[in-house]
């Protein structure tokens, strides 16, 4: 997903445009792509970046809900959590808002890059508008979620290699199509994880229903999402004498 | 016996902790206390010596129910009892292949777990407690966020909870998809804000963990255990289950099986109740061959085993585990070499790279496990595999290294003859494809046997009688 630079690049002397993959669309953010803001290794200083007041207060209260708020140095426990509010916000971690969140922070822009590079799920180039996970996992495999996958990829256009290795776009950018391990559904076997809500069992034609849906801005399969399952055992009222409510010794 | 749905099962669910988790309002403060909620914390603040609820832990043996089995009471009472500043993490990355039963309780009853967190905070004198919940979890992690605002509304969070001078602050933290942040000391780095790489043990985190205090880490089951044993008492407890693995389990049945779903049962129940029983056995004409009875990380068995006990200790015996309670069942249509290959892709991407057999390891294995399953392979590799996952096992920092060489290699052992079936009848197709290059003075085939087929056939040791179809 990362553009791919040749050895030579060189970021000094490149234009915005050099930045950004073909395809892919213009960031929300307006950002001019992996440009580094100033100097990565240094802890940049307030009155050099701009950044909105409502972000900042955002980002002050995660990181006043984490111990380390009183750490000399800097407290550094609210990064992922950070990473968050800034991918929230910009659609992903783009390096204008992790320089913001750097600056609120106070820690090195290199080090923020370095905790988004490690998560899956932080992603530091453009992720369109909807992400869907297909998890390709044993459990899902088993069921057919490779095959699911193919139908995500050939609705939207996505690349199918580049879906099973970290993502691909849909042709229009709009949505992501990325396989996935284990999502902890495997009782949905195969599924999928759309906009971070889980839907299952899904057969290959759900793919164009759901792509169709998230285009037309409408609910996506609703019979088929997770919240509205039951228990798999349905519900049993169990006949053991020692399970009772709110009668033990020490209640 | 069977039920309105026509389901058919011999054994009953035994539902503890997902006693009533079917009614939606369990998941709110109100419904979870008009079913009784609350009222051991509440009794344990005013009335309740921390020492006893520790000893009760230890003695009711309720082991973590998130890999390894620990007693969860010894863990809680190598705590210092100092004043130092303790941490509890709560352990809810529930990444491994085949685990989906933490999610079911946490969506289900968040306040379970959060009583259970406050209980053993109060016991252990801890101060901060947070719950590591994985960032695909997104529904979870809302409805937890809900569960804990509510609860330092209620005063059962935040200063001087009910009047008792116990201070306790809780924090919903939501991880960003790594496997490896499961692993305790991997968890307290991501916690710390770091790239999720686990440390070197000793020093334990009991002794030194997140932000190098004493640090209790526990999986979300476990911990959903604590107020049940401190209302009930520890021999309540050991009423369910077996000697050494007492209490009930939440089992995630999936993979081949007609019901996949989450059920409890009291540990020892027969891993043939659970997967015929409760899951529904194989799908119509099909045969189950293979099933992980402890996640993606445990060592197969095969229906030869079905009449185990499941329990921590049968498990074992078997040359298997328990692990997480995730049974992965597979049926005649999976490859198992495959399936191996399967396991040991989702090990190498997860490998955080620190130690090189991990690492280097679970590439090698991934490449040679592909190269079975296009025919390239000879049977030796498979020996090469199993060499390789020997010289993983116990040689890394934390044991994701060992929990792709378990499975995998139980597969090779088990399932020789498959993977050599595998070999060659993928080598025969490739040999049959169209386009083959054809060497010069080679018999072009089909029909006859390749050269390539008749030297592995060869080097495993058989006869080879050339000239019959492929
Ligand atoms: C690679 C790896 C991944 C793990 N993932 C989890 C997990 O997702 N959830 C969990 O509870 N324990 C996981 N564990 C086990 C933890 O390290 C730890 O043993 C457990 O959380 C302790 O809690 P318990 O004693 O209540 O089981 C994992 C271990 C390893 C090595
Ligand atoms: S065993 Fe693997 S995952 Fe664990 S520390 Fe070593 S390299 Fe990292
Ligand atoms: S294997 Fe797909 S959710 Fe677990």
């Amino acid at each position: 997903m990362t553009p791919v630079m040749p050895s030579d690049f060189d970021p000094r002397n490149a234009e915005p445009e050099d930045f950004t993959s073909p395809g892919l669309p213009k960031d929300v953010a307006n950002t001019s792509g992996r440009l580094p803001l100033g100097d990565p290794e240094q802890i940049p200083d307030p009155a050099n970046v701009d950044v909105p007041t409502d972000l900042r207060e955002e980002i002050q209260t995660v990181v006043d809900k984490y111990p380390d708020r009183d750490h000399k140095g800097s407290p550094k426990s609210a990064a992922i959590p950070v990473l968050w509010v800034i991918q929230r916000r910009y659609g992903w971690c783009t390096p204008e808002g992790i320089v913001q969140a750097a600056t609120v922070m106070q820690v090195t822009p290199a080090y923020l890059e370095s905790v988004a590079s490690f998560y899956d799920l932080l992603r530091t180039s453009p992720q369109g508008d909807h992400q869907v996970l297909v998890c390709t996992n044993i459990a899902c495999w088993m069921r057919g979620g490779d095959e699911l996958l193919d139908a995500f990829c050939e609705k939207t256009g996505a690349d199918r290699e580049a879906a099973g290795h970290g993502g691909g776009l849909s042709a229009d950018g709009k949505v992501l199509v990325s396989g996935f391990e284990c999502l902890g559904a495997c009782d949905l076997a195969p599924m999928a994880s759309v906009n971070e809500r889980y839907f299952g069992p899904l057969e290959n034609a759900d793919a164009s229903t759901i792509v169709d849906q998230l285009e037309a801005g409408e609910e996506v399969l609703p019979e088929k999402s997770l919240d509205r399952r039951g228990l798999a055992g349905g519900v049993a009222e169990s006949s053991d004498p020692r399970v009772v409510d709110g009668k033990g010794p020490n209640r | 016996m069977s039920d309105a749905n026509g389901r058919h099962s011999s054994i009953e669910e035994t539902r503890v902790l997902l006693r009533h988790a079917e009614d939606p309002k369990m998941a709110t403060l109100e419904g979870y206390r008009s079913y009784g909620g609350y009222k051991v914390l509440e009794k344990a603040l005013k009335e309740i010596d921390p020492e006893w609820i520790v000893n009760e832990l230890e003695e009711s043996g309720l082991r973590g129910r998130g890999g390894a089995g620990f007693s969860m009471g010894k863990k809680v009472s190598f705590l210092p009892r100092t004043e130092d500043a303790k941490y509890l993490c709560c352990n809810a990355d529930e990444s491994e292949p085949g685990a989906f039963k933490d999610r079911e309780l946490m969506q289900r009853n968040p306040h379970q777990l959060i009583e259970g967190m406050i209980i053993s905070s109060f016991a252990a004198g801890i101060g901060h407690a947070f719950i590591f919940i994985r960032g695909e979890y997104d529904d979870q992690a809302d409805i937890l966020d809900r569960a804990v605002d509510e609860a330092y509304e209620a005063g059962y969070l935040g200063r001087n909870i009910l009047g008792s001078g116990f201070d306790l602050e809780m924090v919903v933290h939501r991880g960003a998809g790594a496997y490896i942040c499961g692993e305790e000391t991997a968890l307290l780095d991501a916690l710390e804000g770091k790239r999720g790489n686990p440390r070197l043990k000793p020093p334990f985190p009991a002794v030194q963990g997140l932000y190098g205090g004493p640090t209790l880490i526990n999986n979300v089951e476990t911990l959903s255990n604590v107020s049940h044993i401190v209302a009930n008492g520890a021999d309540w407890f050991k009423s369910f289950g077996t000697e050494q693995s007492p209490g009930t389990k939440v089992v995630s049945v999936s993979g081949c099986v007609k019901r996949p779903g989450n059920y409890e049962v009291e540990l020892g129940v027969s891993l043939r109740d659970l997967i015929y029983g409760l899951a529904g056995g194989p799908l119509d004409g099909r045969e189950i061959t293979a099933f992980y009875p402890g996640g993606s990380s445990s060592p197969v068995l095969t229906p030869a085993e079905m009449d185990l006990p499941y329990s921590f200790e049968a498990m074992a015996e078997a040359g298997s585990m328990l692990g997480s309670g995730s049974i992965i069942v597979a049926d005649d249509s999976v490859s198992i070499p495959r399936m191996a290959l399967r396991t040991a892709k989702f090990y190498r991407h997860e490998s955080c790279g620190k130690c090189t057999p991990c690492r280097e390891g679970t590439n090698w294995t991934e490449k040679m496990l592909q190269r079975v399953c296009a025919g390239e392979a000879t049977p030796m590799d498979l020996d090469i595999i199993s060499s390789v996952q020997d010289n993983i096992m116990g040689h890394c920092l934390c044991v994701l290294g060992d929990a792709m060489a378990m499975p995998v290699s139980s597969m090779v052992h088990k399932f020789r003859d498959e993977f050599e079936a595998t070999i060659a009848e993928e080598a025969a197709k490739a040999w049959a494809s169209p386009g083959r290059d054809v060497q010069d003075g080679e018999d072009p085939g089909p029909g006859g046997e390749s050269p390539e087929l008749i030297r592995r056939e060869r080097l495993a040791g058989r006869e080879v009688t050339t000239g019959g179809g492929s």
